[in-house]
């Protein structure tokens, strides 16, 4: 089936490498890491994380105070970056505030301010005081929050498929907009650092004590972070285009990606096929490149089975980390802003690459025309999405 | 703004809550012809799990493959050829109150299995890799119109795919401290097979309009019925599950979001057993 190509109008995201679409651009381009030693828990933990500075001391609007919490926070900062308020309000009035869908990711969304409740718990059993707010410990809590701050209406999800869930937004609004259900969609995602990712990915043994090396034979796993990325989707409009998407299942294992990439294969094949854009014309791909050592293993061999040796591809994960539910956006947004400025990035922190890796993956950074590109997202669970963008419309 | 409708069918069915589990017991309760069993039933043990993980499963997992299973079976699908949508509220609120407890006094010592068994797919990823299904599947969450969002998530995939998708959805009883700010009581899970072409197996055919209509209200259960769920958080989900238990047309109305309402004709596909037998016969 053929999506409906839809103008990326308005795109933004924040992390660490960088808030709003100059400054990561400008991080890429000088090969500024965002990692720094884990200064986030109470507990000691030797990792490397991508946190977002100065968020403790930015709260929200009184306005929308009854949605505080850090991942609110970090949305909220998000929004404000490269005027998408703006470009949000103008849509609002085009189409009107019941007809733009909101569909947002996120993997943990505010757990942090849960976790926080328990670590404070009275001798009641509550919460604190003002941490008594059932909204926000509810996986909506970041579509519910993101709908009131933009004033909509309209059709309004939250999408949680871990490491993949703020590119299945994208796939999403399409069908939404192709149906007639919305005339628009803003779509992206949020997550924050919180000790359930950080101790969990601990104990699966996946979090590296160093910045993470994305395809590189030493690897030692992933470095955690944290970001919020938007988009505003339109059926017409000036900007670069989604022209396609992907999406499977691994159907292999919880926490293991499948030995042969079955899946993910099947994903990248259905984002070309449904783009009409054969393999050879892709110039770009953001790989999902965690630095864990299956992943990027597995990745590898996907790519190098089936791009050419002219495509360039890339890890960015060494600049702001593994943002998990967030991923998906902030890769989509670095794939975007490679279709607007030719800026091909690299990967970070890693020296050699992998036997495993074909010509197609780099470590420096390249520049070029990029006319498709790719971003890839494949998470816990075995759920994989691949986004296709162009530079122009297809006719 | 006149809505636009779009139709599907129903093909299969599934459901378990802890005081209606099955939907054979829950569509004889609803059609006022039975009384619920007096016993509250703690989990399903869903066969498509081997006897192992069934026993590991977290209720959700257990509770979400027992309705995924049984509406596939009844719509006479495989299910490894169908995508799947997952609603939930909430997630799996036993591993949220056991990790939050974990971090809060030794966090170091957080399980493994409780981790990857904490992401909000993880009912969809055990479904896949149960029936071996590489079909795409997702995970949604919308607080209150949780089960509406699932439904208009599953309806657009049918609509825009042209393929018949499974839809589950799910919400289990909080424990422990979360149970004071996401509360939920109960087990309650419902699946349906959509699909957009009419075939022999189709139960009803479901007539929807998405409308932006601010004196809109969801529709309720009937009292009886409503108080056999009552608290979980997912009960906004019993009134179209009543609805296809009553054989004769109603409509029911799901909120999407505060003004906006999924307004949905249920209608019984009536094929009298008779004429059900002869276009089989014509068909072999």
């Amino acid at each position: 089936m053929r999506a409906v190509p839809l103008a990326v109008t308005a795109f933004t995201a924040s992390c660490a490498a960088g808030n709003g679409r100059a400054a990561l651009l400008e991080a890429l381009r000088s090969r500024r890491s965002g990692l720094a030693a884990n200064d986030f828990t109470g507990t000691p933990l030797p990792t490397f994380i991508g946190r977002v500075a100065g968020l403790e001391a930015r709260p929200l609007p009184a306005a929308l105070a009854h949605w505080e919490c850090r991942n609110n926070r970090l949305a909220w900062q998000g929004l404000q970056a490269d005027g998408f308020l703006d470009a949000v309000e103008a849509a609002r009035e085009r189409y009107g505030a019941s007809r733009v869908a909101l569909v947002m990711g996120t993997s943990t969304s505010s757990i942090g301010a849960t976790e926080e409740g328990y670590a404070r718990l009275g001798p009641d059993g509550q919460y604190p005081e003002e941490l008594r707010r059932p909204p926000v410990h509810t996986v909506n809590s970041l579509g519910a929050f993101v709908q009131e701050a933009l004033g909509f209406s309209g059709t309004c999800v939250t999408t949680a498929t871990a490491c993949s869930s703020s590119a299945k937004v994208f796939a999403q609004a399409e069908r939404l907009i192709r149906l007639g259900l919305a005339d628009a969609a803003v779509v992206g995602g949020v997550d924050t650092l919180c000790n359930s990712v950080l101790f969990g990915f601990n104990s699966l043994e996946l979090v590296s004590p160093e910045p993470c090396r994305p395809f590189d034979p030493r690897r030692r796993g992933i470095s955690l972070g944290e970001a919020a990325g938007f988009a505003l989707l339109e059926r017409e409009g000036r900007g670069p285009w989604m022209l396609g998407y992907g999406e499977s299942s691994d159907a292999h294992h919880m926490s293991s990606p499948h030995p042969e990439g079955l899946g993910a294969r099947l994903a990248v094949v259905q984002a070309l096929e449904r783009a009409g854009v054969a393999a050879a014309d892709i110039d770009y791909i953001n790989l999902h490149g965690t630095a864990s050592q299956k992943n990027d293993e597995v990745e590898a061999r996907i790519v190098a089975d089936l791009f050419p040796a002219r495509t360039h591809a890339s890890s960015t994960k060494g600049w702001m980390g593994h943002t998990l539910g967030a991923a998906g956006i902030v890769e989509a947004v670095i794939t975007l802003l490679a279709l607007e400025s030719g800026l091909m990035p690299g990967t970070l922190n890693s020296t050699e690459l992998d036997a495993a890796c074909g010509p197609q993956i780099r470590l420096e950074n390249g520049e070029g025309s990029v006319r498709y590109a790719l971003s890839n997202s494949f998470g816990f669970g075995g759920s994989n999405c691949v986004l296709l963008f162009g530079k122009a419309r297809l006719q | 703004m006149s809505a636009r409708s779009y139709e599907l069918y129903v093909e299969g069915i599934g459901f378990w809550a802890s005081r209606l589990p099955g939907w054979d017991v829950a569509r004889e309760v609803f059609r006022g012809g039975a009384k619920p069993p007096a016993a509250v039933a703690t989990r399903p043990s869903p066969s498509i799990l081997p006897p192992a993980e069934r026993r590991r499963a977290p209720d959700t997992v257990a509770v979400a493959l027992e309705v995924a299973s049984r509406a596939c079976e009844s719509a006479g699908r495989d299910p490894k050829l169908l995508p799947s949508v997952f609603a939930c509220t909430h997630g799996d609120l036993h591993i949220s109150d056991a990790i939050c407890e974990t971090l809060a006094k030794t966090p170091t010592l957080v399980s493994p299995t409780r981790f990857h068994n904490s992401v909000h797919n993880a009912a969809a990823g055990y479904w896949t890799i149960a029936t071996g299904c590489m079909k795409p599947y997702t995970a949604v969450s919308a607080h209150a119109y949780t089960f509406g969002q699932g439904l208009l998530e599953s309806a657009s995939q049918v609509l825009c795919e042209e393929t018949p998708v499974l839809y589950v959805a799910y919400d289990i009883e909080a424990r422990g401290p979360v149970s004071t700010m996401q509360p939920s009581r109960g087990v309650l899970a419902g699946a349906l097979v959509l699909s957009q072409e009419k075939r022999e197996r189709s139960l009803v055919r479901l007539v929807l309009e998405v409308r932006s209509d601010s004196s809109a209200r969801q529709s309720i259960a009937r009292a009886s019925n409503a108080a056999l769920v009552e608290g979980n958080a997912l009960m906004n989900a019993l009134p179209l599950f009543e609805a296809l238990a009553a054989g004769v047309e109603r409509d029911v109305v799901q909120m999407l979001a505060p003004g906006l309402a999924l307004r949905m004709r249920v209608v019984p596909v009536a094929v009298a057993t008779e004429v059900r037998a002869e276009l089989r016969q014509r068909t072999q």
